[in-house]
């Protein structure tokens, strides 16, 4: 497609013939990111005439009544910076509001900025070092004071500040914000920063009010009256909090968007378990919308079967997927086991590491465990699509892992379990205590057992299975067993945070106290070059291809099996508009929430 | 008190100061044993953090070190003891809040919830239990048997969900999520706590009621069958007046000690039936903060609730006096 | 059922012995003979049954899952397709022995303790309920995770996997329970032992044991049988808890509780699925009361000696 062609569609997306998103669909399908679409579509002056999925319609504001919405695990504070979990986000994102949120499909939807950057428009530097945020001009707080760039820099210092103790540090630690006018804000980054959306977006980009705020930055910042009596731009304005059981909001008359909010009062209430939530919002319409649906599908559907509501599903980058220990779990090199001067005696051999690959069985994991709520992939990498690779594949072969075994030598003994030079293929294989999760090992032990391998099945409580315990060995990142499956979570629309564990310098061990994020302890010369290179390029097309080349070589050695992605779901009313991301809070575009008559 | 020897007052007085006396070093033993507990006890406040890529270690490294977590054992033991005596209780991580405060604000649910259903507990099994005894294995008593072994059996986390089936999602009655905050006033404001009270106070009081019941009526029939009992109708008082006087009373010595230990938990809550209706009250602050290691408020609840467990068995060793004069304080 | 002749032959040859005489009143008990052919049954099923019944207990079937009972499978099936029957057998074993040992175990160190609180009374009573008080302050999960994380591995090692986990599971199910029996046994004690009939034995001059055994001890035996009912009940379910948080058995051992509890969310689906475990366990804990209740009127010496 050439550029006169391209802007032609350009011409129709500002008719209004052509929707935004197909057009970015279109050029994604082209090679393109989507962020370099829209690029596209800003710089032809067509980045405001979005057609989102979710059309407002009401046509004033208020008189919605009560939203009610469902957390079963309930907000503990308000602070977003100090939010230790969604939960917390979610609980301050409807108070607070950062420059711009994620769209499902990982573009950037303004919230307090004027217009998104671009470097069409010369507001990203070409060098990718800075970016120039316009905001957006007569939006105030709750309490009346007037919203500027005093209160973004105040955001940036405050998060900075070590003695604060944000966990939002990691973004704003290595960038400067200047203010340029009253309206504007300048960040200026350390080293070409291809990723430059991540200050002031999304989740850890809520702006706090700095005439509030100001008294307690650093060490008195757990003082601060504020924490638990948020003040806010967001379409609510806070009413009541009861950590860990509810949050209440009331409608914000001078909401910075028109018509906006809907609904005269919000309640976020928290606790119990997530089936019971699904009950209250789909079978029985107690509640309107209900947060992070850990059901299995088959619950939903006979819930949504003649119910109140349904299953809202929207992609994310959470991914399902079993580690392989590439050092020996059993034996202890300086107090350490897993350490990174073992090889591991089995799972070396690559042999066994394709024979387990074609032994999940991604499909039935699929189709009778998690149905709609997790998709069969052999992909770590899924989403956003533009960083899938359409290369890799994956099947279920029973057969095959046997040629595989027999082929490399690993011969059926007399108890049926494959063995080689005295080595036997037993496995312990261990996870979290969650139901999905044993079924998916009952599935993946049963196939192993009809190829000679004998799974040993441990499951282990969350709270210590995913706690960062150095002395405890049943943390997943002791991983201190041969096999381990868990979720991991891609926070945001871009992959390099999330690619980074695989990485050798990220390797988990007793001197970064099992903090490194290379859990598998996988490494590989290449993989790190690839990394390295995707780091500081700015070329968005070419830097996808680093990160599709780097999960074809995850995927190819069978490091990871990846089972299934999982999207997220949330239960909703059936009468309830919303639209749902899988790159930011599930209180994205909230001020947008209405419901249908 | 009839004509029964009753231990003189100032005995009674004398043993009630000495138990009183040892109540705080039995208290400081139990808080250490607990605070050890707790700080063995694998996990991490800040879990949630490790697990989350865009949070550096440092950050939680700095986190542990401002709340002294990385502090020896000892130290953060004569912290925490030292701060209790002034009363403050602490500081929870997890929501950044004086612990006391959390507690403050789960505490009325939890008595009105928890408390509804022991006086439940207490109204089915007393009645119930002496007149099952009264007529052992008539009809009366066999179905009663029956359904408290129903009772006890199933747990509370299917009983509630056989309720919430039935009365919410079938029969659409009754709410099953449980708000503390219902705004409102008068009539309509009372019914709909009431409403929504009725499945946790049911599911819970039932529970109890069902082992209660059996205690009382093994009590009974114990009673029943003591000579003495025997002795009172030869000695020609009433059927009815024996009964009420010798039988209940003493039976009343296992259900006096039975509701002393049940104490504690109107305090503490029920973790499972709280979670189940999303009560907001102790049991489920409790559960959650252990979930989330927040080591000031799970230190603080079972310190009160040991407080509980000391003084509720010693006010029963008191009551036992008063039931049956006979028992001596050595 | 050679019992039942045995009966029969004690009413030919009556009073022979005192032991006789116990089993002759025990089974003149009609519903301890009931609860004892239940819990019989039971114990059958769960030893015998799966060398009997040979269906597979994790054979997973997607094409059969949460199917009604049928001939094919007389229990239904769950989920996975995995036939419930099989399951309720093969996890019987463990729920059965769990729920029985952590019984006798609570019971035993909740009678000992209470018994010699209450009797001895004075120093020794302070003490010892002093202890039962710490014991009541526990906080349940944090100290089981610590339990877990200390005594897991050591044990699997010195005991082999299943027998270590079992006997972890029963100390500590059965070691966290016993403090209400010990109050109760107590308190029961402090009474008793003023009574008339314990005091004519002490003036008879009565060893301290003799009087405990013959005299108070059957008498406050009421709430023990009550609370051991009770306790079997909780340490089936509890045993399930358990291995939720690691320290129990492996979670695809289909016990008792496990089963009941994945069953809960089908619950308006597949009823077949809970009724099962929910049942077995109130048959369980139903037999084992009456045998209790039996048991209690056939040691009672009183009524050996002709009193009431």
């Amino acid at each position: 497609m050439d550029e006169k062609k391209i802007r032609g569609l350009i011409a129709d997306v500002e008719a209004g013939r052509l929707t935004r998103r197909v057009f970015v669909q279109t050029m994604v399908g082209l090679g393109l990111t989507a962020p370099l679409a829209a690029q596209m579509l800003g710089a032809a002056g067509a980045a405001h005439a979005q057609a989102p999925k979710l059309t407002y319609k009401p046509t004033k504001r208020g008189g919605g009544g009560a939203l009610k919405t469902l957390w079963w695990q309930g907000a503990t504070l308000l602070n977003p910076h100090f939010a230790v979990g969604t939960k917390d986000q979610d609980g301050s994102r409807i108070f607070y509001e950062p420059l711009a949120s994620w769209d499902p499909d990982g573009n950037l939807a303004p919230i307090l900025a004027a217009e998104i950057p671009s470097v069409q428009n010369g507001s990203v530097s070409k060098d990718g070092k800075s970016v120039t945020w316009k905001l957006k001009k007569g939006v105030t707080w709750h309490d009346g004071k007037p919203f500027t760039a005093d209160d973004c820099v105040f955001t940036w210092e405050y998060c900075a500040d070590p003695a604060t103790a944000s966990v939002s540090i990691g973004t704003y630690k290595d960038i400067k914000v200047d203010k340029i006018d009253s309206h504007t804000i300048k960040v200026t980054f350390a080293k070409p920063t291809p990723f430059w959306a991540d200050p002031f977006v999304g989740v850890r980009g809520m702006i706090i009010p700095k005439h509030l705020f100001e008294a307690f930055k650093g060490g008195k910042s757990r003082e601060a009256p504020t924490n638990l009596k948020p003040v806010g731009t967001g379409p609510y304005k806070f009413v009541d909090f009861k950590p860990g059981d509810i949050v209440l909001g009331a409608l914000n008359p001078s909401y910075h968007m028109p018509n906006r909010p809907y609904f005269d009062t919000i309640e976020m209430k928290g606790g119990g378990d997530a089936v019971s939530a699904a009950r209250a919002v789909i079978q029985t319409g107690e509640f309107d919308y209900a947060w992070n649906m850990q059901v299995e599908d088959e619950i939903l559907k006979r819930m949504e079967q003649g119910g109140k509501g349904r299953a809202d599903i929207v992609a994310g980058g959470n991914i399902e997927h079993i580690q392989c220990n590439f050092t020996d779990p059993a034996k202890e090199v300086d107090g350490e086991r897993s350490s990174i001067k073992t090889t591991h005696p089995v799972l070396s051999d690559p042999a066994v590491r394709q024979a387990l690959n074609v032994l999940v069985d991604r499909n039935s994991v699929q189709e009778q465990i998690y149905g709609r709520t997790g998709i069969a992939t052999a992909n770590f990498l899924n989403e956003p699509k533009r960083f899938a690779s359409k290369a890799t594949k994956f099947e279920f072969n029973v057969d095959k892992a046997n040629q595989i075994l027999e082929a490399a030598g690993w011969k059926k003994g007399s108890d049926g379990i494959r063995a080689k030079d005295g080595k036997k293929l037993k496995f312990v294989y261990q996870t979290s205590i969650n139901s999905p999760r044993q079924k998916n090992q009952a599935i993946v032990k049963q196939a192993a057992a009809k190829a000679g391998i004998e799974m040993e099945i441990k499951s282990i409580t969350a709270s210590v299975y995913f706690s960062s315990d150095m002395a405890n060995p049943d943390t997943y990142g002791h991983f201190s067993t041969d096999l381990q499956m868990y979720t991991t979570t891609m926070t945001q629309p871009d992959p390099e945070l999330f690619m980074n564990q695989f990485t050798s310098w990220e390797v988990a061990s007793k001197a970064n106290k099992f903090q490194g994020r290379n859990i598998t302890r996988w490494r590989n010369e290449e993989y790190d070059k690839l990394y390295r290179a995707a780091e500081s390029e700015l070329d968005p097309v070419k830097r996808a291809a680093l990160f599709i080349k780097m999960n074809e070589m995850v995927i190819q050695n069978v490091v990871v099996i990846p089972v299934v992605f999982r999207p997220r779901v949330a239960a909703v009313s059936n009468k309830l508009r919303i639209e749902q991301s899988g790159w930011d809070s599930d209180f994205w575009n909230l001020q947008n929430w209405y419901r249908e008559a | 008190m009839g004509g029964a020897r009753s231990p003189p007052w100032n005995i009674l007085a004398k043993y009630a100061l000495r138990r009183l006396l040892i109540v705080i070093p039995v208290l400081l033993g139990i808080s250490l044993v607990l605070f050890t507990i707790l700080a063995l006890a694998p996990g991490d406040p800040f879990e949630e953090l490790a697990t989350n890529p865009n949070v550096p270690p440092e950050v939680r490294m700095n986190l542990r070190a401002k709340f002294g977590l990385d502090d020896p054992l000892p130290i953060r033991y004569a912290r925490w003891a030292g701060a209790m005596m002034k009363g403050d209780w602490g500081f929870s991580f997890v929501s950044r809040v004086d612990v006391d405060t959390l507690i403050l604000q789960r505490l009325p649910t939890t008595l009105v919830v928890i408390g509804s259903a022991q006086i439940l507990a207490i109204l089915i099994a007393l009645p119930i239990g002496t007149y099952s005894a009264l007529k052992p294995y008539s009809i009366f008593d066999q179905a009663a048997t029956t359904l408290a072994f129903i009772g006890f059996s199933l747990p509370t986390f299917f009983t509630g969900l056989l309720l919430i089936l039935l009365f919410s999602v079938r029969l659409d009655w009754l709410p099953f999520i449980y708000r503390a905050d219902i705004a409102g006033s008068g009539w309509p404001w009372l019914w709909e706590h009431v409403k929504q009270a009725i499945m946790p106070v049911a599911v819970l009081g039932l529970f109890q009621g069902a082992s209660l019941t059996r205690f009382m009526r093994s009590a009974v029939l114990e009673v029943i069958r003591l000579d003495y009992v025997n002795t009172a109708r030869a000695k020609g008082l009433s059927e009815k007046a024996t009964i009420v006087k010798h039988v209940v009373r003493n039976a009343l010595i296992p259900v006096v000690t039975l509701l002393a230990l049940q104490v504690p938990a109107v305090f503490g809550g029920a973790i499972i039936t709280e979670q189940i209706f999303r009560v907001p009250g102790i049991g489920s602050l409790l559960i959650s903060s252990i979930l989330a290691n927040d080591t000031p408020v799970v230190m603080a609840i079972t310190f009160v609730l040991s407080a509980l467990v000391v003084l509720s068995n010693l006010a029963a060793d008191l009551v036992y006096g008063w039931l049956d004069p006979r028992i001596s304080y050595r | 059922m050679a019992t039942v002749a045995e009966s029969l032959a004690f009413e030919a040859a009556p009073r022979t012995s005192l032991l006789r005489e116990t089993l002759r009143r025990f089974l003149k008990h009609r519903l301890a003979v009931f609860g004892a052919v239940v819990l019989a049954i039971l114990v059958l099923g769960v030893v015998a049954g799966p060398y009997v019944y040979r269906v597979p207990i994790d054979e997973i079937d997607f094409k059969a899952k949460l199917k009604a009972p049928s001939w094919a499978h007389p229990l239904g099936t769950d989920d996975l397709g995995q036939d419930v029957l099989a399951r309720m057998l093969y996890g019987g074993r463990i729920s059965l022995a769990v729920g029985v040992m952590s019984m006798l175990i609570a019971m035993t160190v909740g009678v000992l303790i209470g018994a010699t609180a209450g009797f001895a009374g004075g120093a020794a009573d302070n003490a010892l309920m002093r202890v039962t008080d710490l014991f009541l302050c526990l906080p349940g999960l944090p100290l089981l995770l610590l339990l877990v994380y200390l005594f897991r591995e050591s044990l699997k090692k010195a005991l082999g996997p299943e027998a270590g986990v079992f006997i972890l599971v029963v100390l500590v199910i059965g070691g966290l329970r016993w403090m209400s029996v010990a109050r109760l046994v107590r308190a029961q004690f402090l009474s008793l032992r003023e009574k008339e009939f314990v005091e004519a034995a002490r003036g008879l001059g009565a060893p301290a044991l003799r009087q405990v055994r013959r005299h108070i001890l059957p008498n406050a035996m009421g709430p023990v049988i009550v609370a051991a009912t009770i306790d079997v009940a909780a340490a089936i379910i509890a045993e399930s808890t358990l291995s939720f948080l690691g320290l129990g058995f492996p979670p695809d051992i289909p016990s008792w509780g496990r089963i009941l509890y994945d069953a809960k969310d089908n619950l308006d689906f597949a009823p077949h699925w809970a009724i099962a475990p929910g049942t077995a366990i109130f048959l369980t804990v139903l037999s084992i009361n009456y045998i209790g209740d039996g048991l209690r009127d056939a040691f009672d010496p009183r009524k050996v000696f002709g009193h009431n």
